[in-house]
């Protein structure tokens, strides 16, 4: 039943109108405006790189986020899925897993190009994507208790970044941290941190988001 | 403690101490800003000093602000008194409004001090976090129509924020040690001496009191509201 909700949920992702792509696409996007605005000096773009690709990886992860609970919501099929023997934290926690395969899991895979592309050095795109491997779960999690709390809210979408961002503060710190320490030859605990912080964001949220749901489901 | 979480009971002690309340505030925050400016300038500071008895209660009041927005929400999710959801709910504007005269005080004085208005120092930046924080949880409780619903889902996020605050806090301190490892905040702090630390701890204790005393009166405005719309619902059914 698990393997069940979690291709439906990926499916619905990938097919014709899914936001996997487009939120693929977003990234990129975004990352190819950067150099428009502050120049092709490769140095400065090699400098900003962690940064802009950690914060372009965030802003695609929550585009596709409000959907998350609430295209389920608006059609009744939540309601299905509430009904079924899986508790509604198992369903939570389903839910974040098809968002990271078919969001984080892709934006990881893409960043070593994007990384390339605005000059940093072999070992540094390494770092980069295994950063975003690490600390993308966490957006998925943290982004998915905001999805779970607005989705009853018919513009939910201009509020969720809002609630969201400022709780990934922590990832988007220790990830392109650990980007520019590497650039430096420092070493840094920043991948150790963003690990510690998604292992408990990815733990508790189901937690929060079930409890998100069921009382949205209540009224 | 739980006696005062029935609105009824609320209602009569707070009309009780509330002009009280006042006066005590009136009286510390009075003596505090007053002693304050009348505080000799600092040798290094100048007499911007004199914003310190401003600034630093201001966010001390923040931080209470939130701990007591986390508190409350606990109390309404596991023990669903209405009256922490109101406590909850009024407790957040003023949180905000006190985040923001933190950053607004502190920017005025980083200008002269720092020659900047905005530095991307820790603290600060943390600081802004935590608005944003404030500003999240007042437009999620605006969203959300149904009153209970809409109080359970900010607690959640309240609490959400509890827990990732001090994460928060740490990130930052870390990011900005590795990136500028600026002297001037961390050896800008001499010993502060006797002349200060009196007006500094009576603004402290009138910011807080100017806390509770609007919030005490913002949670009575708040359940008047609430009969207000119930007797013009029973008398429109």
């Amino acid at each position: 039943m698990i393997g069940a909700l979690l291709f439906r949920d990926i499916r619905l992702a990938t097919r014709a109108g899914g936001s996997a792509a487009l939120a693929l696409a977003f990234f990129a996007a975004v990352a190819t405006l950067v150099p428009l605005g502050v120049g092709v000096d490769l140095k400065l773009l090699m400098r900003v790189a962690a940064g802009v690709l950690w914060v372009a990886a965030v802003l695609a992860a929550l585009l596709s986020l409000d959907r998350l609970f609430q295209a389920d919501f608006e059609d009744g099929s939540l309601d299905v899925i509430a009904l079924s023997p899986l508790s509604l934290e198992t369903v939570a926690a389903v839910k974040i897993a098809a968002h990271w395969l078919t969001t984080g899991l892709p934006l990881t895979l893409l960043s070593p190009l994007l990384g390339v592309m605005f000059g940093l050095p072999p070992e540094a795109v390494g770092v980069l994507t295994l950063s975003l491997a690490t600390g993308t779960p966490a957006v998925s999690a943290m982004g998915a208790i905001g999805a779970a709390l607005t989705m009853s809210i018919r513009r939910g979408g201009l509020i969720l970044p809002l609630l969201v961002l400022p709780l990934l503060a922590p990832a988007v710190i220790f990830g392109a941290g650990a980007v520019q320490a590497a650039l430096d030859g420092l070493s840094s605990g920043a991948l150790l941190f963003l690990a510690a912080f998604a292992v408990v964001a990815t733990l508790l949220s189901p937690f929060a988001a079930g409890a998100a749901v069921r009382l949205n489901l209540a009224g | 403690m739980f006696a005062f979480a029935n609105p009824k009971r609320f209602m009569d002690a707070s009309s009780a101490f509330l002009p009280w309340l006042v006066a005590v505030t009136v009286l510390s925050l009075g003596a505090g800003v007053v002693l304050g400016f009348l505080t000799p300038p600092d040798y290094q500071q100048g007499e911007t000093v004199k914003l310190m008895f401003l600034h630093v209660p201001a966010a001390w009041t923040a931080m209470m602000a939130y701990g007591l927005l986390a508190l409350t929400s606990l109390f309404s999710l596991v023990w669903r008194h209405p009256l922490s959801d109101v406590a909850a709910k009024t407790a957040a504007p003023l949180g905000a409004v006190f985040t923001v005269l933190g950053l607004i005080t502190g920017s005025l004085w980083g200008r002269p001090m720092w020659g900047a208005y905005w530095v991307w120092d820790a603290r600060l930046t943390s600081f802004l976090l935590l608005l944003f924080i404030y500003l999240g949880y007042i437009a999620l409780w605006n969203a959300i129509e149904d009153e209970v619903r809409a109080a359970r889902a900010a607690a959640i996020l309240a609490l959400l924020g509890a827990v990732n605050l001090p994460v928060i806090e740490f990130s930052v301190d870390w990011w900005n040690t590795l990136h500028q490892g600026e002297s001037i905040f961390r050896a800008g702090g001499p010993r502060i001496s006797a002349v200060f630390l009196w007006p500094l701890a009576l603004s402290g204790i009138g910011y807080t009191l100017l806390f509770f005393t609007l919030w005490t009166v913002r949670i009575r405005t708040e359940i008047l509201e609430r009969r207000a719309r119930s007797i013009l619902l029973s008398g429109a059914a």
